[in-house]
């Protein structure tokens, strides 16, 4: 038998009070895929991969990652976010904390890895993303750029199965964008199972293998981003493309 | 104006302000500075020393035998330097207790799930009830209440044990009130963060949010312990000879008031420098979170 999916949703529905956010998702995430997710805000990306993390309870359908379902009942929440990776819009560094300290306060308070294991680790992920001499500053003294690659270290320093990056690229300036993306495919050569919600049409286009495009909660049209960034069949889709080309963005 | 560059190039003139403190004032600034305090100063000194009484106040407060004497102690009094001693080590004892206590209830009120609803309850409780009651009374009634109980442990304790606890209740319902507005005051983002890299609710807090909540309100809580070392002198309601209550004791056999100026002046003594300190932290944070705000 082959491996089971990475992540499979299955009518994932979410509400915040009268607010239908998501409106029955359907979606399967094969190991060593990367899917984006694309689409306005306010869509319900950013919810979406939220609810997989575990942060919002969803109302119904199921989530089940690697074969087990995590939504349901008695799950451990902790034993599940330990493999399932997550980087923020806004890094969410701990201030208070060096960089290195940073990485490996989990590894070390979760998986109780023995310090000199973790800082070990944690220096050679910071080494490949060319963080090094970063290592024992603190956020504030960094670049955006560099923190939220210092995020994605953290967040890889757990071993995760699969990574949810949640418009990692949106809070940095133009210039700092690229040095992201660069270790986001870095990743994705590697083979790490992802699910990205971004707004950077030319990099979903390039490292997707498979884009969804989300619109008021439903996935409208999914598919090979070659065929969704050229051929879109869902009038919105068109709709969405067509503006993002307008802007300049495409 | 000095030539020291306080301001842009094009600094329009030494009437704009551009900063604060003396090193930002020029030399007229100084010279305006300096008049207005010895005038201020003087004006209440010629009120004072015009005073119809002003020659027995000076007698009965200031007199320096009076002063020294308070001071050291004589036969019939107890020193003032010495029951401040008390003062000391009621605030040093209190003050430990406090910042566990408070700590704890601060805690206790920020749990979420209904399970805790009645934990919850009772810190709330807690701080509406001893922020509500003047401490002079939560005295009375520890100091003599606990005592009336009788009971083996808790009621044969030295008057002062009852002052000290007196005090932790009190300032612990203000101290978690403090500790509560860090804990709200750090963007439930980072606790986002801590809980999806796996770690619980627990570790969260003892790594992420309280390390930074403890560090934003070291500043008021300093301002409350400045309140605490004052409060330290209510004690002497149960008894205990500390150094307000020495100070009466003297007054009471001498007829003069220098023990009081020497008791206040002990206190100013001690609470200068954490008022200083406090300043310091308050201005290191400022320049912080505006480098930070550039970066």
């Amino acid at each position: 038998m082959s491996e089971p999916p990475a992540l499979i949703l299955e009518g994932v529905h979410k509400s915040f009070r009268e607010n239908e956010v998501l409106k029955g998702i359907d979606l399967k995430v094969a190991p060593h895929e990367v899917v984006c997710l694309i689409g306005a805000s306010g869509s319900g990306k950013s919810t979406l991969l939220r609810c997989i993390n575990l942060v919002e309870p969803i109302d119904s359908g199921r989530i089940v990652v690697e074969g087990e379902d995590i939504t349901a009942e008695g799950v451990d929440a902790n034993r599940i976010r330990r493999r399932i990776g997550i980087v923020y819009q806004s890094f969410n560094l701990f201030p208070h904390m060096t960089v290195l300290r940073n990485i490996t306060l989990a590894p070390r308070e979760v998986l109780k890895m023995d310090r000199a294991e973790a800082e070990g680790a944690a220096a050679a992920l910071l080494g490949r993303f060319g963080l090094i001499d970063k290592q024992d500053e603190y956020p504030d003294r960094l670049s955006g750029g560099q923190q939220q690659r210092v995020a994605i270290v953290r967040a890889l320093a757990m071993r995760p199965h699969l990574m949810l990056l949640d418009e990692v690229t949106s809070a940095l300036d133009p210039e700092l964008v690229a040095e992201v993306l660069a270790v986001i495919r870095e990743l994705a050569l590697e083979g790490m199972t992802m699910l990205i919600a971004t707004h950077e049409m030319g990099f979903a286009r390039d490292i997707a293998d498979k884009v969804c495009f989300l619109d008021s909660g439903s996935i409208l049209e999914a598919g090979p981003p070659e065929r969704i960034f050229t051929a879109p069949e869902h009038p919105r889709t068109r709709q969405f493309l067509g503006r993002i080309i307008e802007a300049g963005r495409l | 104006m000095t030539t020291r560059g306080i301001g842009p190039a094009n600094d329009p003139g030494p009437s704009v302000p551009s900063g604060r403190g003396s090193r930002a004032l020029g030399g007229r600034g100084v010279l305006v500075s300096s008049a207005s305090t010895v005038l201020f100063f003087a004006i209440i000194a010629i009120v004072v020393v015009l005073a119809p009484g002003s020659g027995v106040v000076a007698e009965r407060f200031f007199s320096p035998p009076h002063l020294w004497q308070s001071l050291v102690g004589s036969e019939g009094s107890p020193s003032v330097l010495r029951a401040f001693l008390l003062n000391v080590e009621i605030f040093a004892v209190a003050e430990v207790f406090i910042l566990i206590l408070a700590l704890v209830i601060a805690v206790v009120r920020g749990i979420p799930g209904p399970v805790f609803f009645p934990f919850r309850l009772v810190a709330v409780a807690y701080t509406d009830l001893f922020r509500g009651v003047p401490l002079i009374l939560v005295l009375y009634m520890i100091g003599f209440g606990v005592p009336g109980l009788g009971l083996r442990f808790i009621s044969y304790l030295p008057d002062v044990t009852y002052g000290v606890i007196s005090l932790i209740l009190v300032y612990s319902a203000y101290v978690a009130e403090v500790y509560r507005a860090g804990i709200e005051s750090v963007h439930e983002s980072q606790n986002a963060a801590a809980r999806s890299l796996g770690l619980t609710r627990w570790q969260s807090l003892r790594f992420v949010v309280l390390p930074q909540a403890i560090r934003r309100v070291i500043p008021p809580l300093l301002n409350d312990f400045i309140g605490l070392q004052k409060d330290t002198a209510l004690v002497s309601v149960l008894g205990s000879i500390e150094a307000a209550r020495a100070a009466q004791i003297y007054s009471a056999s001498e007829f003069n008031y220098a023990s009081y100026v020497v008791a206040a002046f002990l206190f100013v003594l001690i609470t200068i420098p954490l008022a200083r300190f406090t300043d310091r932290l308050i201005a290191r944070d400022k320049r912080r979170r505006e480098a930070g705000a550039l970066a």
